[in-house]
């Protein structure tokens, strides 16, 4: 079967298995490895990925049932090469540790910021629920974004 | 993990996918939006030789008119709880769709896939019986309506045969109502122990006219609290009558034991949580 999307603004279309996932079709067969693999039942984040804008677990998406749509991981975030404001924010805010829950961290905030222009630390709280941190550096986390909403970065 | 091979077929028309469902009967599985069908896959739990994607299908309309709305089978968790139509005339709806999983469920699963599902524990089930919704199923040869309180018949059961799609959800207005959703998960993103929706309407003189209680993870299916219901109609939504209310409901209920929490314990959440959804429910009445 044929996957038709678009991966980070590129139109594709692959040759899939009915029962091959999005994010197997990301990770095994195009090498997109900024998508994390983790528990494989849509519980962890690690595969988010927005799609046409909204977060979804990249395991339980599958690739045949695509449609044309726009898929982004966290390389699609890059601006002429430099990191996405958020991304610095992360950087500066010591908001990395181990890295894994990163790009799924980062590109639920963005979708979750589309939607919600000034949230207060509660809210960004709620909103990153679904994305485990098994460093539990969630504190870190939460203030980055804080940081970026405050907008100490340029948001674009 | 590896899903056991499959054929995938995405019908564009409502009948074209009756017509396979008949074909395969139960050698087939529909996917709404995955977010239960994918995992049950990759763990083998189901093993369909074709899997009908319907997210082609027309299904997505929400359509309001005085009485009721009309939600179609592949209305999503997001749209319900962001819905500016809903949120004036159904906000329960969002209160209920926003305890669905994580923001990744909310953004692909729907409600057709939701209730069609049946999870015991599952909020939309519960906030569909305490709504008393009417559910539209369609076959090949015919297509029928069933009321939600009828339509859970198990864990993880319906009254949908194999052949069948759930094709609309009808909700009739509540615009009076007070109402309020209360659960209690072990994890943000879990299913609930047990999750209650409440809906309170006062007459004039602050008495409690209608009311609606539901409760979810307490059976092998959503449960309506009819006698605790009857008990209030009528009365002043005092404390103590909401109190008494939520120990009719509790003492009613046998749930059962799992890994995790006793049915003991089960039932007194239950008895907790329905308080505070009725009065949750009660002060949004009042206003």
């Amino acid at each position: 079967m044929i996957a038709r999307f678009v991966l980070n603004g590129r139109p594709r279309e692959i040759d899939v298995r009915p029962e091959q996932t999005l994010l197997e079709l990301l990770r095994d067969t195009l090498g997109v490895f900024d998508v994390k693999e983790g528990c494989d039942e849509g519980v962890c984040g690690v595969c988010t990925v927005l799609l046409e804008g909204r977060p979804a677990s990249a395991c339980l998406v599958l690739a045949a049932a695509l449609r044309g749509r726009a898929v982004t991981t966290v390389r699609g975030l890059e601006r002429n090469g430099d990191l996405h404001p958020l991304q610095q924010a992360f950087v500066k805010y010591g908001a990395v540790q181990c890295g894994f829950c990163t790009p799924g961290m980062l590109l639920t905030t963005l979708a979750f910021l589309e939607r919600h222009r000034h949230p207060d630390r509660e809210a960004i709280r709620a909103a990153l629920e679904g994305n485990l941190c098994r460093c539990t550096g969630y504190t870190k986390i939460v203030d980055a974004v804080e940081a970026y909403v405050r907008g100490g970065y340029a948001r674009d | 993990m590896l899903m056991y091979p499959f054929e995938y077929v995405a019908p564009t028309r409502v009948e074209e996918a009756l017509g396979l469902l008949r074909e395969h009967g139960d050698d087939a599985k529909v996917l709404a939006g995955g977010q239960s069908l994918i995992p049950m896959l990759h763990y083998r739990l189901a093993r369909p030789r074709v899997v009908v994607d319907i997210n082609a299908l027309p299904l997505t309309d929400i359509a309001v008119d005085d009485g009721h709305v009309r939600l179609g089978a592949l209305v999503r968790h997001h749209q319900l709880e962001e819905s500016e139509t809903l949120a004036r005339r159904y906000p329960v709806l969002a209160e209920a769709a926003r305890l669905v999983g994580n923001v990744r469920v909310r953004t692909l699963g729907t409600l057709g896939g939701s209730l069609a599902h049946a999870d015991p524990a599952a909020e939309l089930p519960v906030a569909m019986s305490a709504l008393d919704a009417r559910l539209t199923i369609a076959s090949a040869s015919e297509q029928r309506r069933v009321a939600a309180r009828d339509f859970f018949t198990g864990p993880l059961t319906t009254a949908l045969g194999p052949d069948e799609l759930l094709t609309a959800i009808d909700v009739p207005a509540t615009v009076d109502y007070g109402w309020a959703v209360e659960e209690l998960s072990r994890r943000a993103g879990d299913f609930a122990i047990v999750v209650v929706v409440a809906l309170v309407r006062l007459d004039r003189g602050g008495r409690v006219d209608d009311v609606r209680l539901a409760f979810g993870g307490v059976a092998d299916r959503p449960v309506h609290a009819r006698a605790a219901e009857d008990g209030l109609r009528g009365h002043e939504p005092s404390a103590d009558a909401l109190t008494h209310a939520a120990q009719i409901a509790r003492d009613a209920l046998d749930p059962p034991s799992d890994a995790f929490v006793s049915g003991a314990y089960r039932r007194h959440l239950t008895g907790v949580l329905c308080r505070r959804a009725l009065a949750r429910a009660v002060d949004r009445a009042r206003r």
